[in-house]
């Protein structure tokens, strides 16, 4: 157990608060900020237009903000936890009452300064809830059935405001981090195989009642081919794309598949597939590699962490952007069928990214304030 | 409220524990995304690489330049000539219909050029060159050029296009090309492999035989296109090859004068080396411009050529199939010698209409109403006597005279297989007609067969060669009209005498002389005294319909019988007599005799064919250069 000795006081001055930052998780952000940037400035066509601009401003703001996060107080965020996710759970009603339908879902909601998709929000803020409801509970409590059935609400909730939109791919990823956070929790492990099984044999059932686009989408997954310019086009030209890249890659803005519009969603969900195609197996690897510090990080500093919230917070987070990741490269790698699901901070998509950003500064403000300890 | 610390200590080994555990399942999880990464981007780089370039880079054709057609001097007889073209590709337009009718008040184009302009447009892709005209003359080049600035995505282009310069005079031997159809894509491999939107390729005539050669192969342009289609930027220009050029045996000057000859007149001329076989010239009347199907021909200029009474379309070199008349007389003789059946001396007497050949009550008159008295070969071929030859056939029979016939190349094609429209003609014998009719021959036949009338058919070509070959002294020969036409092997009878005795074909020779030369001979009207341009031949009346008695009693002059019930005028010669180097083969339908219509014809043609005999001579011995 890790014995601290140092401090007795909670307060930091600001210097201090400096020394404690971890810099390789910082770094490695930044680096992934510059080399999204980099690739969004491709997927323009090597010049720099909107999307880069527009990425580019929000990096800039959104770092800041994530600084600005990991200064304050680590317990202020724990006191945040339940006000926030009702905050997030109102922008869902607002969005399903007044929100903005694009291409026949309706997931945004205009807050006249910037359109926010409060689905991405609630990937992190569901976290941040229930890392709150189970901190403070004792081990035994947690298995009961009164706490299994808040805490299924809590995350059930979400998922069906945003299920209407119609948007099941973030609903799912909201229900992995609600899920993430049972698991750390210590929830008993036989429910998650009994899910696990369930869930299995009630796939068939659940195609049945899956929306013909999203069937469409399965059968998609399972062949291609079965249709190669319309539903298979994007998985095949993915496949494409990153197939053609080989081991070092075609080059900086010089991805064909990209370049010559082949690509669909290539600055949202498939900019992996993008940054393959130019980078090549190396490249991609180095993305990987640096994914995978920034989650070992992460979790890394979840151990350091002296109080149960910002361990179960960290840990939650750290599985749910490795799972957030894991989809999304399969998705363009064609290992699962195409689900909308950005990839971090690479991805285009301002909601998303503030929503990672929150995250990470919150994991930030854990590390700065490891040894505060939450009543 | 604090957790006691037991409880604590519990919670965070159960967390620890799960980190763990989940720790474990990202790293193979990890693992696993990297493997499907190596798989695609290592192991299976080079098909999706392929994959990604098929997507990326798009080839275009442009169509072949043809190989050219020259006469034997190097003139160019079909050649190409630059066009001025109108294209628009329909998605770089903003506003296609303001253009398209901007382009219609430039043009001038009527409403059914319209229409059709439109119609393709909605055949083709938006981003597929749509032709808007194939061949703009230049005033209407210019003035689109003028008004580029006003019309979008309109592009004037300078293409290629077939020229005939000589229009009609060449169309029977080299056709014409226009534009690829279905069938001509699925039968022909190298249209297949070459072929381009509008690509024009040969229909008819040397054009479609030596569409092979022709036809040259694609510039191929490869662009890289995006998803879209859209070309990008060109990554490679591939030059083509161009068709092959051919130069036919063919001397321009004597095909324009056989032209003139039959001009208004349906027939046809050919004139060829005797020794070489090379067409000099080979002309079926009346023709028609090939120049008016390159770019399609129009209903009208169709309907007028194809209801032309004297069939414009219909080859009659080689696929008319006509009865020889008395052209054939000098094979009958030659075949009577050869069989011993007649020498020199033999005699028979012809008495005129009142006293015809009988045999089994059908009576055969001779032309002439006074006959012609005591006749032996010489006189007989000279004035054409029939009854002479009616008594020789019927000692012959029509086995021994079909052989003959069929050595000197009557009855099968001249060409073999370089022109699918060529007829065999007939020559017939008693086993033909067993087997085609099923009925015996009889005698009468073998009579009638004798002047040439009857079953016995042949094209104009193959009395062409007939006569070439009596003229270089009985000698095989085989008709070329392409200049080095290598395909082809030298056959190994070439030359070959097709006699049994030399002086045979003197004899007959001498008597062709006779009729052309001598008083009383039947061209003799037609005949030149100075021995460098001196001919021989033989002059031909085809009959179209059966001499009735009462026709026999009336005797009409040929301008009083009805077009189509008068006498093909026939006419075969060699030339010149001392020397011989050329011969030739005239037809006029229904031009009434031989004599009077056919004849003057040959001396016209035989004046002008010596004189260029020796501008043939230069250019062989020159070593010619293809161009």
């Amino acid at each position: 157990m890790y014995q601290h000795t140092r401090l007795t006081t909670n307060r930091l001055n600001f210097f201090q608060k400096f020394k404690n930052f971890d810099y390789i998780l910082l770094i490695c952000i930044l680096l992934l900020g510059f080399i999204s940037l980099a690739t969004m400035y491709s997927t323009d066509g090597g010049e720099v237009l909107f999307h880069t601009k527009s990425h580019f401003t929000k990096l800039i703001v959104f770092t800041f903000m994530m600084l600005i996060i990991s200064f304050i107080n680590i317990k202020y965020w724990f006191a945040l936890g339940y006000l926030s996710y009702l905050a997030v759970i109102g922008l869902l009603v607002a969005t399903y009452l007044f929100g903005i339908t694009s291409s026949g879902s309706q997931r945004w909601i205009n807050l006249y300064f910037i359109n926010l998709q409060p689905s991405e929000l609630m990937k992190i803020v569901i976290i941040l809830c229930l890392a709150k409801y189970f901190h403070r509970m004792k081990l035994e409590n947690v298995n009961s059935i009164y706490t299994i059935l808040t805490s299924l609400i809590i995350i059930i909730l979400p998922m069906g405001l945003v299920i209407v939109q119609p948007d099941l791919g973030t609903s799912v990823l909201i229900a992995i981090s609600g899920i993430a956070v049972l698991w750390f929790a210590g929830i008993n492990h036989r429910y998650f195989i009994y899910t696990m099984l369930g869930f299995v044999i009630s796939l068939p059932f659940i195609i049945a009642f899956l929306k013909p686009y999203q069937k469409l989408r399965v059968l998609t997954f399972l062949n291609p081919d079965r249709d190669p310019l319309g539903a298979g086009y994007q998985i095949i030209q993915s496949k494409i794309a990153v197939g053609s890249g080989g081991i070092f890659g075609k080059g900086f803005l010089k991805g064909t598949q990209s370049y010559l519009e082949f690509l669909p969603e290539k600055h949202t969900d498939f900019i992996f597939t993008l940054f393959s195609e130019e980078f090549g197996f190396i490249g991609s690897a180095l993305l990987l590699v640096i994914y995978a510090i920034i989650i070992y990080r992460i979790v890394a500093i979840g151990a350091s962490c002296r109080s149960y919230f910002a361990k179960i917070f960290c840990y939650s987070f750290g599985a749910a952007i490795f799972v957030f990741i894991t989809i999304n490269m399969s998705m363009v790698l064609g290992l699962l069928p195409i689900v909308g699901s950005p990839l971090p901070i690479m991805s285009y998509g301002g909601s998303s990214m503030l929503a990672t950003m929150i995250g990470f500064g919150i994991v930030m403000s854990a590390r700065v304030h490891n040894q505060q300890l939450i009543a | 409220m604090i957790n006691s610390s037991s409880d604590n200590v519990k919670k965070l080994n159960s967390i620890n524990r799960r980190m763990f555990i989940t720790g474990s399942l990202k790293f193979f999880i990890m693992i696993g995304i990297v493997s499907r990464l190596f798989f695609l981007q290592v192991k299976e780089n080079k098909k999706y690489l392929t994959l990604s370039d098929k997507n990326r880079i798009r080839e275009w054709k442009l169509a072949p330049v043809r190989g050219e057609f020259h006469d034997y001097f190097g003139n160019v007889i079909a050649g190409n000539f630059e066009t001025y073209q109108l294209h628009i590709i329909p998605e770089q337009v903003d506003d296609f219909r303001y253009v398209i009718y901007r382009i219609k008040d430039l043009l001038e184009l009527s409403d059914k050029e319209f229409k059709k302009v439109l119609k393709k447009k909605n055949e083709i892709k938006p981003w597929e060159t749509l032709i808007v005209s194939d061949n703009l003359s230049w005033q209407k080049f210019s003035k689109i050029n003028n008004h580029l600035y006003d019309l979008n995505g309109v592009k004037p282009v300078i293409s290629i296009s077939r020229n005939y310069p000589y229009k009609e005079n060449f169309t029977h031997i080299i056709g014409y090309v226009s534009q690829a159809n279905q069938t001509d894509i699925e039968t022909t491999d190298s249209i297949k492999k070459n072929f381009v939107p509008g690509l024009k390729v040969g229909k008819i005539g040397l054009e479609k035989s030596f569409e092979d050669k022709l036809i040259g192969s694609n510039d191929i342009e490869r662009y890289e296109v995006n998803a879209y289609g859209r070309r990008i930027s060109q990554l490679e220009f591939q030059k083509g090859e161009r068709g092959k050029n051919l130069r036919l045996t063919i001397d321009t000057e004597v095909q324009k004068l056989a032209n003139e000859l039959l001009k208004d007149q349906a027939g046809s001329i050919c004139v060829m080396d005797i020794y070489t076989g090379d067409i000099i010239a080979m002309h079926s009347s009346p023709s028609f411009d090939p120049n008016l199907f390159v770019f399609g021909i129009s209903q009208d200029d169709w309907q007028l050529i194809r209801n032309d009474p004297m069939k414009p379309l219909v080859n009659k070199t080689l696929q008319g199939n006509y009865s020889p008349g008395s052209t054939i007389k000098p094979i009958v003789a030659l075949s009577a010698l050869e069989n011993g059946i007649i020498n020199t001396n033999f005699t028979v007497q012809c008495r005129g209409h009142k006293h015809p050949l009988e045999l089994y009550g059908q009576t055969y008159h001779c032309w002439k109403k006074e006959g012609h008295g005591f006749m032996n070969l010489r006189n007989a071929m000279k004035q054409s006597c029939d009854i002479y030859f009616y008594e020789i056939a019927r000692k012959l029979g029509v086995d021994k005279l079909s052989e003959t016939a069929k050595k000197f190349g009557l009855g099968k094609e001249v060409f073999g297989d370089l022109f699918s429209i060529e007829k065999s003609g007939l020559v017939p014998n008693t086993q033909w007609k067993k087997n085609a009719l099923g009925q015996g021959w009889l005698l009468g036949e073998t009579i009638i067969t004798g002047i040439g009338q009857g079953y016995i058919q042949t094209t104009p070509i193959q009395l062409c060669l007939m006569t070439a070959q009596i003229g270089n002294g009985g000698h095989k020969i085989y008709p070329k009209i392409v200049v080095d036409d290598k395909k082809k092997i030298q056959p190994e009878d070439k030359y070959m005498p097709l006699y049994d005795n030399s002086k045979n074909i003197r004899i007959v020779k001498d008597a062709m002389f006779a009729s052309t030369n001598e008083v009383r001979g039947t061209s003799f009207k037609s005949r030149i005294d100075n021995p460098k341009y001196q001919f021989a031949g033989k002059t031909g009346t085809a009959q179209v319909k059966k001499i009735t008695e009462r026709d026999r009693e009336l005797d009409l002059k040929t301008f009083e019988i009805p077009y189509e019930e008068r006498d093909h005028a026939l006419y075969v010669a060699f030339g010149p007599y001392k020397n011989p180097r050329y011969a030739l083969s005239i037809i006029v339908e229904h031009g009434g005799s031989g004599s009077t219509t056919a004849a003057p014809m040959a001396k016209k043609l035989f004046k002008l064919v010596i004189d260029r005999h020796k501008f043939r001579q230069s250019i062989n011995n020159k070593k010619y250069l293809e161009i």
